[in-house]
C-alpha cells in the first residue's frame, strides 16, 4: 500500500508541430496516474476526486483486452464504470504476470487476480466507511462507487474513503461475488479506446514520434536461404534526407529524416544475394509433400489400439488428404518499433505480443541485463501472432545502436509480407476404418508439416472415441521461417479434420450432427486412453448450434455442421448455403460458443463473428507461395483478404455454463472452413479439400458469396 | 524539395518536401495529422482515404503536388469534437477491434453519406468494399453507416 508518487517520473513522450490540431502521443507509464492518487495494488488506484484508475497490462491488438480486464476489476470494486479510466501499463514483471497476447489465455489466467484486485479494494473501503461510522461492516453495502449504510442512510464515496480505505490492512482472503450478482460482466460494454479510435488519436506504434528520431527501413534478404554478397550503397546514401545506411547481418538499413525520402532512397540501394541453404519453391513442398506422407520416418504423437489389425478387418475404408498454403499475417498496421539504445539503458516503444520477448531478446543481443531495458506498449494494429515474435524489435535495436540515436524502424506492406514467420503450410491425410455396420473402428492421421513442429493435435477429438487410432507427424525444416498464426496449426486441421469426418459420417450414412454426438457418447462410455477435452460441453455446443440453426428441418438450404475445441474454448458452427441461379450461395454461419462466462458480450461477439470472418477469409483466398525461396505475393493487390460483400451473415450465441472464463480470441476461427466446405458437399456432393478454396476445381461455377 | 501550400480541415498548412511525396507521409509526418494509416502504399487498403473536395480519396498513392488548392479533410477534421454522426455510429454500435483501419473507413463511410444519405445494402457494400478490415468488423461496419444515416436524418 502507497500512495502514489507525485507525476514527476511519468513519461510524457510527445511531439509538437506547432499546429493545434495536432495531437501529442503520449506513452504513459503507470507513474502518470495523478498525485495524490491512492493506489491500492498493480492494477488500482482512486482518486480523491473518486476517479478509478485501472491498469492494463496485457498488450492491446484489438482481442478487446483494455475494456475487458478493467471491467472484471470495476465488477468486484462495485465501481461506476462511467468514471473507470484504463490506462496501459509498460512491462512491469514486478508488479504483473504473463504481459503476453497469446494463445487466448489472458483472461483465464487473469480472472481471479483481477476479481481480488477490485474486491480487496471493496473489502478495504467498507472498512474505513465502518471505522468512520463505528459500525459493523457487515451492515454496509457498496454500489458505482459508493459505500452505503443503509439503517442510517448515510452514505460516502471511495473519492471520501480511498485514504482512509489505504490505511486498513490488505486483507490474505476476501469473498468473490457470486455470478449471479454479476452487473457489469457479461453485459455489452463498449472499446474504452472508441473515442480515440474513431478521432484518429495517435494510439499505434506507427503514430509514435520522438523529437529527433531518424526513420529506417530495413532490407531484409529477397529470398529465404540467401545471403549478402555484397552491398552498394553511394546511390542511396547520396540521395536527399539519408543519414546513412548500415548493413547488420543480412540486413542493410536505410536511416533518414523521413519515411518517403527512405523509401525512395531504398530503392537505390543495389545488394547482391548469395545462396545460403535450400532455395525453394511452393512446387518442391507439393513434391516433398507427397513424399513424406509415405516416409517411413515419422514422430508417433497417439497410438490407441492396433489400427493395422483394424483396417485389414475393416468393410470399408476412406481416405482422403488436404493441403493448406504458408499464410501472411498481415496485420492492417505493418511492423514498426521504436528503440533508443543509450549508454545507460535501452527505451523501447512500440505494438508487441510479448514484452518480456522483446526486452529479453534485446538484452541477449546487446550483452545487458534485462534491468537496464524499458518496454513502453502502443496499440497494435492487429496482430494475429506476428508480434509474438521479436525480429522486428530487434531491427529497430541494431540500427539504433549503429546510428547512436533514437530510431523508429519502419517496414513496409511488402516488407511485412515478405518477412516470414508465416502460417506453415501443411498437409495431411486422414484414413478411416468402418464395420459392416459403419462404425468407425480406426482412425489414422498423418501430418506433414514446414516448419510446423508437431501439426497434429494428437489430444483433440475424435481421440479417445476411436478404439485404434495412430496420429504422427513429419516434418520437413525449411529457411522460410513459420511463427504461430492465429489458432496455430487448429487454423487449418479443424478444417480438414471436420471435413474428414463429415466425409466418413455420409460414407457410414449418418447424420453428421448425430456421427459427431454418437462418438462423443461413445468417447464416455467406453473412453480409449486420456481423453483432453470435456465431452459434455462440446456435446453442448454441437447441440445449441444444431437447435438454433434448425438442423435438418429447412427446405431449401443446405447446411454444414463442425466443431471444434483449441485452447480451452468450444466452439460449433453450422453454415447454410441456398441455390441460387444454379449455384450455392453462403447465406448465413451460426456459432454456439462455450467460452464459460462471457465477460463482455459485446467483444465476445467481436471475437466470434470476426474469428468467422477470417476463418472464412483465409480458407476461402489466403495463399502464400514461393518460387526460388522469394514470396510471390507482396501487397494486398494479389494477397487476397476478405471483404464486406464476401462476408455471410453470422448469428452468434453463446453457452451460459456459469464456468470460469476460457479465452475467446482464437476459437472461433478454426470451425468455420468445415462448416462451409460441408455445407457446400452438402448443396453441391463437391468435397473442397485444398485451401484457399477459390483456386479449387471444385468451386468452378461455384459463386459462394451472394453479391460476389 | 518545394513549398507547398495545402488546405487541410479548414486551415491553411505548408509542407517542405519533395513533389512525389504521397499525401499520407505529408499529413503523418509534416503535419502531424497521424489519424490518417499506413497500409498498404498502393490504395488498395483504405487505411489511408482522406476527402479531396468531398470525394474520398487515398493519400497513399496522392502526390502532394498533385493536390493543389483542392480543400483535404482528413479524420482529425471531419468534426471539432469527434461527434460527426458517422463517428458516434462507430461508437455506438462498438465497431473497432483494433481500431487501426476504422479512420480509414470512417472517411469513406462519410463520403458516401454525404453524396448518398439514404444508401441501399448493396450501395454501402459497394462503397466500403475498399476498405479492409483484418479484424474482420464488416457486419458492424454496416450497422453503422445505416445508424449514421438515420442519425442524418
Amino acid at each position: 500500500m502507497k500512495l502514489a508518487a507525485a507525476t514527476g517520473g511519468g513519461l510524457m513522450l510527445g511531439f509538437h508541430w506547432g499546429t493545434s490540431e495536432a495531437s501529442t502521443m503520449e506513452v504513459l507509464s503507470d507513474e502518470a496516474i495523478a498525485a495524490g492518487d491512492v493506489t491500492f495494488n498493480s492494477y488500482l488506484s482512486i482518486s480523491p476526486e473518486g476517479v478509478i484508475t485501472i491498469m492494463s497490462p496485457n498488450p492491446e491488438l484489438g482481442q478487446n483486452i483494455k475494456t475487458s480486464f478493467p471491467l472484471i476489476v470495476a465488477e468486484e470494486l462495485d465501481a461506476d464504470w462511467s468514471k473507470v479510466k484504463v490506462l496501459q501499463a509498460p512491462l512491469d514483471t514486478a508488479k504483473f504476470e504473463r504481459q503476453v497476447t497469446g494463445g487466448s489465455g489472458a483472461v483465464p489466467h487473469s480472472w481471479e487476480r483481477l476479481r481480488k484486485a477490485g474486491a480487496t479494494a471493496r473489502h478495504m473501503l467498507i472498512e474505513a466507511a465502518a471505522k468512520r461510522w463505528n459500525v459493523p461492516a457487515g451492515s454496509l453495502t457498496a454500489e458505482n462507487s459508493t459505500v452505503l449504510h443503509k439503517e442510517s442512510g448515510k452514505k460516502l464515496s471511495y473519492g471520501e474513503l480511498a485514504q482512509e480505505a489505504s490505511a486498513i490492512p490488505v486483507p490474505a482472503e476476501v469473498k468473490l461475488k457470486d455470478n449471479k450478482h454479476f452487473k457489469l460482466i457479461g453485459t455489452a460494454v463498449r472499446n474504452v479506446d472508441n473515442h480515440e479510435m474513431v478521432t484518429g488519436k495517435p494510439l499505434y506504434g506507427l503514430d509514435f514520434h520522438r523529437e529527433g528520431m531518424l526513420i529506417a527501413m530495413v532490407q531484409h534478404p529477397a529470398a529465404f536461404g540467401m545471403k549478402i554478397k555484397s552491398v552498394d550503397s553511394a546511390a542511396a546514401k547520396a540521395m536527399p534526407g539519408i543519414v546513412d545506411v548500415v548493413t547488420f547481418k543480412n540486413n542493410v538499413a536505410v536511416v533518414g529524416k523521413s519515411t518517403w525520402q527512405v523509401t525512395k532512397a531504398r530503392k537505390a540501394l543495389k545488394v547482391e544475394y548469395e545462396k545460403e541453404g535450400a532455395i525453394e519453391s511452393t512446387s518442391d513442398h507439393d513434391r516433398l509433400f507427397k513424399e513424406l506422407l509415405d516416409s517411413k520416418e515419422a514422430t508417433v504423437r497417439r497410438s490407441n489400439g492396433d489400427v493395422e489389425a483394424a483396417f485389414k478387418s475393416a468393410a470399408k475404408v476412406i481416405r482422403s488428404e488436404y493441403q493448406c498454403p504458408f499464410l501472411s499475417h498481415s496485420p492492417m498496421e505493418p511492423m514498426n518499433f521504436f528503440a533508443h539504445v543509450r549508454e545507460d539503458g535501452v527505451e523501447l516503444v512500440g505494438p508487441t505480443q510479448t514484452p518480456d520477448r522483446a526486452r529479453n531478446e534485446t538484452a541477449k543481443l546487446l550483452g545487458i541485463s534485462p534491468d537496464k531495458i524499458t518496454v513502453e506498449l502502443t496499440r497494435l494494429g492487429g496482430g494475429f501472432g506476428r508480434r509474438l515474435q521479436a525480429d522486428y524489435v530487434l531491427d529497430a535495436v541494431e540500427v539504433s545502436r549503429l546510428m547512436k540515436a533514437p530510431v523508429k524502424v519502419v517496414w513496409t506492406r511488402e516488407d511485412d509480407m515478405t518477412g516470414g514467420s508465416y502460417r506453415p503450410a501443411v498437409r495431411y491425410r486422414f484414413e478411416a476404418a468402418l464395420d459392416a455396420k459403419g462404425n468407425m473402428i480406426g482412425y489414422k492421421l498423418r501430418g506433414v508439416g514446414i516448419n510446423a513442429g508437431n501439426s497434429t493435435r494428437e489430444n483433440n477429438f475424435p481421440s479417445g472415441a476411436v478404439e485404434n487410432l495412430l496420429i504422427d507427424s513429419v516434418e520437413h525444416k525449411s529457411p522460410i521461417t513459420t511463427g504461430a498464426w492465429r489458432a496455430p496449426i487448429t487454423n487449418f486441421l479443424a478444417f480438414a479434420e471436420q471435413s474428414f469426418l463429415d466425409e466418413v459420417a455420409f460414407a457410414a450414412k449418418v447424420d453428421p450432427v448425430k456421427f459427431r454426438l454418437d462418438l462423443l457418447d461413445r468417447a464416455r462410455k467406453s473412453p480409449v486412453g486420456e481423453i483432453h477435452y470435456d465431452i459434455d460441453r462440446m456435446k453442448a455446443v454441437i447441440q445449441l448450434a444444431a437447435e438454433k440453426s434448425g438442423w435438418g428441418t429447412k427446405k431449401n438450404v443446405s447446411q454444414g455442421i463442425s466443431v471444434y475445441f483449441s485452447h480451452r474454448s468450444y466452439v460449433a458452427q453450422v453454415a447454410e448455403m441456398e441455390m441460387k441461379k444454379n449455384s450455392p450461395v453462403l447465406k448465413k454461419i451460426y456459432a454456439a460458443a462455450d467460452c464459460g462466462i462471457v465477460v463482455n458480450l459485446s467483444g465476445a461477439r467481436q471475437q466470434v463473428t470476426g474469428g468467422i470472418v477470417d476463418g472464412f477469409g483465409h480458407a476461402m483466398f489466403g495463399k502464400l507461395t514461393f518460387r526460388d525461396g522469394a514470396p510471390e505475393q507482396k501487397n494486398f493487390n494479389n494477397y487476397r483478404l476478405i471483404r464486406m460483400k464476401e462476408v455471410p451473415e453470422v448469428e452468434v450465441h453463446f453457452v451460459d455454463n456459469g464456468i470460469d472464463p476460457t479465452g475467446l480470441g482464437e476459437p472461433a476461427l478454426p470451425p468455420t472452413g468445415g462448416a462451409v466446405a460441408n455445407a457446400l458437399f452438402k448443396a453441391t456432393g463437391k468435397r473442397l479439400r485444398n485451401q484457399p478454396f477459390v483456386l479449387e476445381e471444385e468451386m468452378k461455377g461455384v459463386n459462394l458469396g451472394e453479391k460476389l | 524539395m518545394a513549398l507547398y501550400k495545402l488546405q487541410i480541415n479548414g486551415r491553411n498548412y505548408e509542407a517542405d518536401v519533395e513533389a512525389d511525396t504521397p499525401l499520407l507521409w505529408v499529413l503523418r509526418e509534416n503535419l502531424g495529422l497521424v489519424g490518417t494509416k499506413y497500409g498498404c502504399g498502393i490504395a488498395q487498403c483504405g487505411a489511408c482515404t482522406v476527402h479531396m473536395n468531398g470525394t474520398a480519396v487515398r493519400s497513399c498513392t496522392l502526390p502532394v503536388s498533385a493536390v493543389g488548392n483542392k480543400a483535404i479533410t482528413t479524420i482529425e477534421g471531419l468534426s471539432e469534437k469527434g461527434d460527426h454522426p458517422v463517428q458516434l455510429a462507430w461508437d455506438e454500435v462498438d465497431v473497432p477491434q483494433c481500431g487501426y483501419c476504422q479512420t480509414g473507413q470512417i472517411m469513406t463511410a462519410a463520403a458516401l453519406l454525404k453524396k448518398n444519405p439514404k444508401p441501399s445494402t448493396e450501395e454501402i457494400d459497394n462503397a466500403m468494399n475498399g476498405n479492409i478490415c483484418r479484424c474482420g468488423t464488416y457486419h458492424r461496419i454496416r450497422e453503422a453507416v445505416v445508424l449514421a444515416s438515420n442519425k442524418m436524418k
